[in-house]
């Protein structure tokens, strides 16, 4: 059996080795903010970070993280030390620019966007287009660019 | 749009509030709709408003949310006429039953004289417009929600049940009900300083007899229409709530995955389910006439077990036909055919004759495009004690509950569908096909009593798709001496059900169009402002080009041709203004400009953009310029139009799904590259144009004007001309 630390509990999880932690995360941990998109770390709905990295969870095998520590969307605010209920900054920032239309790729996105401001306080715009390739029908790329924009502390 | 007068009911409920909304049009609609909303044990008829003794008005609403904020624009018109205090309205999603058929929707089209347009063919039948005026309609699509339900219902009942309240506070004060004043949710006497709440006069106002043409407010005395309160949809969105079918997690829940003939039209031929049901977790293989699908413990291990199989499909006699073969074979429908008269004005073919006419004539192709809405089709049902529960994002929820009715063999009363919100649609989730639907049932019946989840794997979502279809149109123009246009000679590639998208904005004196049937098994539905797509890109190329040939500009060459004060006229000089047009650019750049109204909404676009590295088209910027009448909430109004021109650019550059040995090519996201953060432009204006016209849609009319405005920029740019689309294929060939 694998034991992986998800959202700060330690877990141990039933599945088989090779299953993709996204599918562990959802239909075995009830996790259900991490979303399933393309199942081949193409779209990025998946998002999580291991180990504070940001990771597509449809396209790694459970085995490959025994002993990771794992955050996903719903534990994102306590992973920065906020409280379980509260929002994190980027959270914020989304509601304040009103960024989601349909929201099902918003959970990722918003784990891609808190990596890179962990990563790069003040990301430039190549760095936002580098650094978020996840997909969004909606089209809602032009305020998450503006959200991480300000969180980056432009005006 | 006319005013009519409609029948509103009101009653009272338990708890001394009020409840308002158009009288279900029979008894047993309505006492369904009091069950199913009575959850203090109060009475509800057919309700759109709730007004509680706490003062909280609960409005219903009866489409989906697919991201386009609808809830919270449908709540912001009642509460408007309502004089409610913002803070205290709630949306909620009317169940999806037929005592919340949305007849405002089926009103919309007939008020306004309209066909009953595509998206609905699916839904209901081919005599729908005349021989079922009040329809049970819950669907959400063709920009309606606030054109119709919110124009023709929300307002009328928010205005109703003010007035019923002010009558409560006169009958009670012993005064005139023309000296008193509302606001936020409080009726106030200014010559006696006495006020009451809503919630206080809620139950005396419920005993009164419902207005049945209350005055609607003056756009002036606005409070709420015109504000972009935050929407209510979006907390849980950035939390990860658990909203979507996909999300759903029952006690016991099974997970299936499913497979379909590759060909469309194909039925499964033989299967040996030996090596799914030997992968660990996979409890049933099931046969459908036209595929498979595995049931197991976990998803992961559906697919697996669904991966290990070899079924066998047939491919209907469409295994030669390619995306090659059906262009071919619309060229050629389109030089021989005559074609259906689907516009016909004085004599075009003989204006076209004409001495000394100057002809200009061009083919211009579109491909199969896909949804590939972010959420893979999925559904949950259950079977259990002689019961069908479904859980799942339905466009058209009466219609799907229907189609359960039929396909499950289950009476009505034992079939409950539960809409839930959708991870994108954009025409997908109508029930153009129901294939998926047809699974669920088949599974649930296997899985009983257990639930099962459904979930298409992204490969299968591609495969089954309801594509925009690929078509082709050739026109001939006739230009006069004056370089305008004397004689438009089109003929186009039908696609099924209604085509909106036929008709000119230029009031040419001579007009052929004409209909070509060209049939093809691929499953073609309603994509994103549906005929509208691939007309606007005709249209908007060729009259490009007919200025071209003109010696003209091709934004003055429009403007001459479109009516003095028309909203046309003027969407289009302002969005030439505002992106500059005519101002010098930098090398290799160029403007393109296209005019399209779609769904009551005029919309004109400028694009500037280059010819990039690799064939593939760079945009710099798009400035938008809009005509929905009044705009509802800003803010959510602009974010439409960005979306649709991000979606729009996608599509334009480089979608496109195409057939091989009769099958879709494309598996997924690497095959099918939609628009990215570093592919969207820096720089998306929308400028609203308010007018006093009809309220307009705002889901879809931002989408066609895209395509030929950066064909037309490209045209600019570099002299070549595309006439095909996607403009990545273009310009590499």
């Amino acid at each position: 059996m694998i034991t992986l630390t998800v959202n700060g509990q330690p877990r141990q999880i039933e599945a088989e080795a090779d299953t993709p932690l996204l599918w562990v995360l959802r239909d075995e941990l009830g996790l259900t903010g991490t979303r399933f998109g393309c199942g081949v770390a193409a779209c990025g709905a998946c998002t999580v970070h291991v180990d504070g990295v940001p990771m597509r969870a449809c396209s790694l095998p459970v085995e490959a993280l025994a002993g990771a520590s794992v955050t996903t969307i719903e534990g994102l605010p306590a992973s920065a030390g906020l409280a379980p209920e509260a929002l994190h900054p980027v959270q914020q920032a989304w509601i304040d620019l009103q960024v989601p239309q349909c929201g099902y790729c918003q959970s990722g996105m918003i784990m891609a966007a808190a990596a890179l401001l962990q990563a790069n306080p003040k990301p430039s715009d190549p760095e936002i287009d580098a650094a978020i390739t996840n997909l969004c029908r909606c089209g809602t790329y032009p305020r998450v660019r503006t959200a991480i924009r300000r969180l980056g502390g432009a005006a | 749009m006319k005013r009519r007068t409609f029948l509103l009911g009101a009653a009272a409920i338990g708890t001394g509030g009020l409840v308002l909304g158009y009288r279900a049009w029979s008894d047993r609609f309505e006492a369904q709709a009091a069950q199913l909303t009575a959850g203090d044990g109060g009475k509800l008829i057919a309700g759109w408003v709730r007004i509680g003794s706490d003062d909280s008005v609960t409005v219903y609403v009866p489409h989906i949310d697919m991201g386009q904020g609808t809830a919270t624009a449908l709540a912001m018109m009642l509460a408007e006429e309502l004089d409610a205090d913002w803070s205290k309205v709630r949306p909620e999603r009317a169940p999806g039953e037929k005592a919340f058929a949305n007849r405002f929707l089926a009103e919309g089209w007939i008020l306004q004289g309209l066909k009953v347009p595509r998206f609905l063919d699916g839904a209901v039948d081919v005599g729908f417009a005349e021989a079922a005026r009040f329809v049970n309609l819950q669907i959400t699509g063709g920009s309606t929600a606030v054109r119709f339900t919110g124009q023709v219902g929300m307002r009328i009942v928010g205005a109703a049940a003010r007035s019923m309240l002010v009558e409560a506070a006169a009958k009670r004060w012993g005064v005139s009900a023309a000296e008193l004043a509302t606001a936020d949710s409080v009726v106030t006497h200014a010559k006696s300083g006495r006020a009451a709440r809503y919630g206080e006069l809620a139950a005396a106002a419920a005993e009164l007899s419902v207005p049945s043409s209350p005055p609607l407010k003056a756009r002036e005395t606005y409070r709420i229409i015109g504000t972009s309160p935050a929407r209510f949809d979006i907390p849980a969105k950035v939390k990860g709530a658990p909203l979507y079918a996909i999300d759903l997690r029952l006690p016991e829940m099974r997970y299936a995955a499913v497979m379909s003939a590759p060909v469309h039209g194909g039925a499964l031929q033989s299967l040996d389910p030996a090596p799914a049901q030997a992968v660990k977790g996979v409890e049933q293989v099931v046969k459908f006439p036209h595929g498979i699908g595995v049931i197991a413990r976990n998803w992961w291990q559906a697919q697996k077990g669904l991966a290990a199989l070899k079924p066998v499909f047939s491919d209907g006699g469409n295994g030669n036909v390619s995306s090659a073969s059906l262009a071919a074979t619309q060229e050629s429908a389109l030089g021989a055919a005559d074609g259906k008269s689907m516009v016909k004005l004085g004599d075009a073919e003989a204006a076209l004759q004409q001495p000394g006419a100057r002809i200009v004539e061009a083919t211009y192709h579109v491909p199969f495009l896909h949804h590939a809405a972010m959420e893979p089709i999925n559904a949950t049902a259950q079977v259990k004690d002689g019961r069908l529960t479904v859980w799942g994002g339905e466009q058209d929820a009466l219609g799907a509950k229907m189609k359960l009715v039929q396909l499950s063999g289950f009476a009505a009363d034992k079939v409950t569908l539960h809409p839930l919100p959708v991870g994108g649609s954009f025409g997908r989730r109508v029930t153009v096909t129901t294939r998926h639907l047809e699974q669920v049932v088949e599974l649930a019946k296997a899985a009983s009593p257990n639930p099962v989840q459904m979930i298409w794997s992204r490969e299968e979502d591609f495969a089954q798709g309801t594509y925009r279809p690929q078509v082709a149109s050739r026109i001939r123009a006739a230009l006069g001496p004056d370089g305008k246009p004397t004689a438009w000679s089109q003929s186009f590639v039908e696609t099924p059900g209604i085509n909106e998208a036929i008709g000119l904005p230029y009031p040419i004196p001579n007009q052929s169009i004409r209909a070509v049937p060209v049939p093809v098994h691929v499953t073609q539905g309603s994509w994103r402002s549906v005929a509208h797509t691939q007309h606007g890109f005709y249209t908007e190329t060729f009259i490009d080009e007919l200025a071209q040939a003109a010696g003209r500009d091709p934004f003055e060459y429009r403007r001459d041709l479109l009516p003095a004060g028309s909203r046309q006229r003027r969407v289009l000089e302002i969005a030439a203004e505002k992106a500059g047009w005519g101002k010098p650019l930098p090398e290799g750049r160029g403007l393109g400009i296209a005019l399209v109204e779609s769904f009551g909404t005029v919309v004109a676009q400028v694009i500037e953009a280059s010819q990039g590295r690799n064939g593939v088209p760079v945009v710099q910027r798009v400035v938008a310029a809009v005509d929905c009448g009044d705009v509802c909430h800003p803010d959510t109004a602009t974010q439409q139009v960005e979306g649709a021109i991000v979606m729009g650019l996608g599509a334009a550059i480089a979608e496109r799904i195409t057939i091989e040995n009769g099958a879709v090519r494309q598996r997924n996201f690497p095959d099918y590259p939609i628009s990215t953060m570093a592919s969207t432009p820096p720089v998306i204006e929308v400028h609203f144009v308010p007018s006093d016209g009809a309220w307009g849609g705002l889901g879809e009319p931002g989408m066609p004007p895209v395509a030929p405005a950066l064909a037309n920029a490209l045209f600019a740019a570099t002299g070549r001309r595309a006439r095909s689309l996607p403009l990545k294929l273009a310009a590499a060939a």
